[in-house]
């Protein structure tokens, strides 16, 4: 079996590409201080909205245009309930998770079966949606670590106690970057529906929330981290897929679970190294999970 | 403007109306939903919620009640344990799973003997085959501080996958014609699980689920693991000084809900489901958290609940056949019935204030 090793390479960043802009916008939440579970929700939301969009209107660029807006709007739900309403966090995400998935599988059924106009390719072969992904790693990175924005975001997130005494809006961040994150889950479920699957099945993200949640563990909270993981997930499917198409003697069912292995396989590799590593912190933003309530 | 002022404790009165408000603003909801998708929305909302009780067909859905309401209230009430202590197992729909294809490899490996102690066998095999994999994100977190939360989600979709395997695979019925699927367990009378009581619906699930709303109660308001559960949820330090371990509390939570979630998958493929296929995991995993929050992680609240949600479920269905209404309309309502709950949930801990000063 010859194996071309740049297109293999391309397959592998094609395959990363939806789980890279969910944990990239998951990222951004998590950097201040909101755990948002709602990844996958939000994500099959976008696969939805995109899809819908960019069959009614032939243009596939539109279509991520609007899984963006459909994942920043939904994502909303969440935001009220956490930081007006001060709902646990891990329920809302959960519940946003449960309640995006039923949406979609209500208002997906007249789209089942019909498919999705061609994406153009960018330079290189590779599309422009993966460029644009490719892209928001530095430009993430820099927001975080070289703007004053960036600076304020982190300080929200790493203690928010501290963040409103000095006189920033705590909610207002954490809102915004709710809305970055689901804007981001949004495009990249609308990767899987527009680009890759080219078509709308009900429960299409299969996990991809919960993976690009995971990769933000893994990661260490860092934009390029974030790559990586994208990356290392990407390699694991294609692989995968490969080993299906080469008729391996292992069943099929068996050798799809490998991205669900390989996500916990590094959870417990990082997290141990987290545990044990002498350094404290371990990387997680101090106030991540915990609602703020301004008693002055 | 409007100001929160945080309760001492939480408000006892609030703790039961919230529920019933969420519930009502979800019937609100969902009949504008209903007015914008074109059906009526007052019938809508009487075929999901009234008429599987009373309506004409009422005698066939009836029954149903019970058959879906025990998995949920089963699986609930290990859940709600757990969620008490701050330990989030949500993926009771993998433990589900399989439990069931445990407890139903015993029955299939037995087959075709028949013997009294064979459905027992089976329940316990349910039951450790739940706890066994609620057991491998337990042990992750003690051992490598992995997230319970992400562990036991991943192993729902392994879950599904195994079950796949083995409908296609290893538990195949041989006289099966080459279908999937496995030997139909409700025709093997020692490993059938049957309708106990003619006409209600009560198998062996409900009466376990019933036991379980009992054992949880006690448990949690009697025992001093559950003192130590509900220490441990709202003041995690002063627990650890008090000597509560927390890695056996993440064991105990996540094995024990681990195992009502299998013994669940077991009865449930011994009895309405009747064999093993590709889509033994029907939802019931998860629709379980919205009952646990929904019944305020109380055993009898769960109960109410349980029932209320087996309720929508059978609506949902019947409002698919009479008004052809979409199939995923009863998981949009359960999703914003866990919206609502939480949303209104800010009155059972604060006070509503006017803000005095401009």
């Amino acid at each position: 079996m010859m194996i071309d090793p740049l297109s293999v390479f391309l397959l592998l960043i094609s395959a990363s590409t939806p789980i890279l802009f969910a944990a990239l916008g998951e990222l951004v939440a998590e950097r201040a201080g909101v755990l948002n579970l709602g990844v996958e929700g939000m994500m099959i939301t976008g696969a939805l909205a995109g899809f819908a969009a960019a069959y009614a209107t032939g243009n596939p660029f539109l279509g991520f245009l609007v899984a963006a807006l459909a994942g920043a709007v939904i994502s909303m739900l969440f935001a009220g309930l956490t930081q007006l309403f001060l709902a646990n966090q891990v329920a809302s995400g959960l519940a946003l998770t449960l309640f995006g998935l039923g949406l979609a599988a209500m208002f997906g059924k007249p789209f089942e079966g019909v498919k999705a106009p061609p994406m153009p390719t960018g330079p290189l072969r590779i599309n422009w949606i993966v460029w644009l992904g490719l892209i928001m790693v530095p430009l993430i990175w820099a927001f975080l670590n070289r703007s004053r924005a960036g600076l304020i975001l982190r300080g929200v997130g790493e203690n928010h106690e501290a963040a409103h005494a000095l006189g920033y809006n705590v909610r207002l961040t954490r809102t915004a970057a709710i809305a970055f994150g689901g804007a981001m889950a949004g495009v990249g479920g609308a990767y899987i529906s527009i680009a890759t699957v080219l078509q709308w099945t009900e429960g299409m993200t299969a996990g991809a929330g919960w993976i690009a949640l995971a990769i933000v563990v893994f990661s260490k909270w860092t934009a390029p981290g974030v790559l990586a993981g994208a990356w290392l997930f990407g390699g694991v499917t294609v692989l995968q897929l490969r080993l299906q198409a080469a008729g391996v003697a292992v069943p099929v069912q068996l050798l799809s679970m490998a991205p669900y292995l390989a996500t916990i396989l590094v959870l417990v590799i990082i997290s141990a190294r987290q545990k044990y590593s002498r350094r404290a912190g371990g990387g997680s933003p101090g106030s991540l999970g915990t609602n703020f309530h301004a008693l002055r | 403007m409007i100001l929160l002022v945080p309760r001492q404790t939480a408000s006892n009165g609030w703790q039961i109306a919230t529920p019933v408000m969420a519930v009502l603003a979800t019937m609100v909801t969902g009949g504008l939903l209903f007015a914008i998708m074109g059906y009526d929305p007052v019938a809508a909302i009487r075929t999901i919620f009234w008429d599987p009780l009373f309506g004409p067909a009422a005698s066939y859905s009836r029954p149903q009640l019970l058959i879906k309401a025990a998995p949920l209230i089963l699986i609930a009430s290990g859940l709600a344990i757990g969620f008490r202590a701050g330990i989030w197992n949500i993926g009771a729909e993998g433990q589900y799973i399989i439990g069931a294809l445990t407890g139903a490899a015993v029955a299939l490996a037995l087959y075709p003997l028949e013997a009294w102690w064979l459905f027992p066998l089976m329940v316990l095999a349910g039951l450790a085959g739940g706890w066994a994999w609620g057991m491998i994100p337990a042990m992750l977190r003690n051992w490598f501080g992995a997230s319970e939360i992400l562990v036991s989600l991943m192993l729902v979709y392994v879950a599904q996958r195994v079950a796949a395997w083995m409908a296609f695979g290893p538990m195949r019925n041989p006289e099966g014609m080459g279908f999937p699927g496995s030997r139909n367990l409700q025709q093997y009378p020692s490993a059938a699980n049957p309708e106990l009581i003619a006409g209600t619906g009560a198998h062996w699930g409900v009466v376990a689920a019933a036991l379980a709303v009992l054992a949880t109660w006690v448990l949690m308001s009697r025992h001093i693991r559950g003192f130590h559960i509900r220490a441990a949820g709202t003041a995690p330090r002063a627990a650890r000084f008090a000597g509560v371990s927390p890695t056996t509390l993440v064991a105990f939570c996540l094995g024990l809900s681990g195992a009502l979630a299998g013994a669940a998958g077991l009865f449930e493929v011994a009895g309405p489901a009747g064999q093993v296929t590709d889509k033994l995991g029907t939802g019931y995993g998860f629709t379980a958290i919205i009952v646990a929050f929904l019944g305020r992680l109380h055993p009898v609240g769960i109960l109410l609940a349980g029932l209320l949600l087996a309720l929508t479920y059978i609506g949902g269905e019947l409002a698919q056949l009479t008004m052809s209404l979409p199939a995923a309309t009863v998981q949009v309502f359960q999703g914003m019935l866990l919206f609502f709950l939480l949303g209104f949930d800010v009155l059972t801990r604060f006070r509503i204030r006017r803000r005095l000063r401009a």
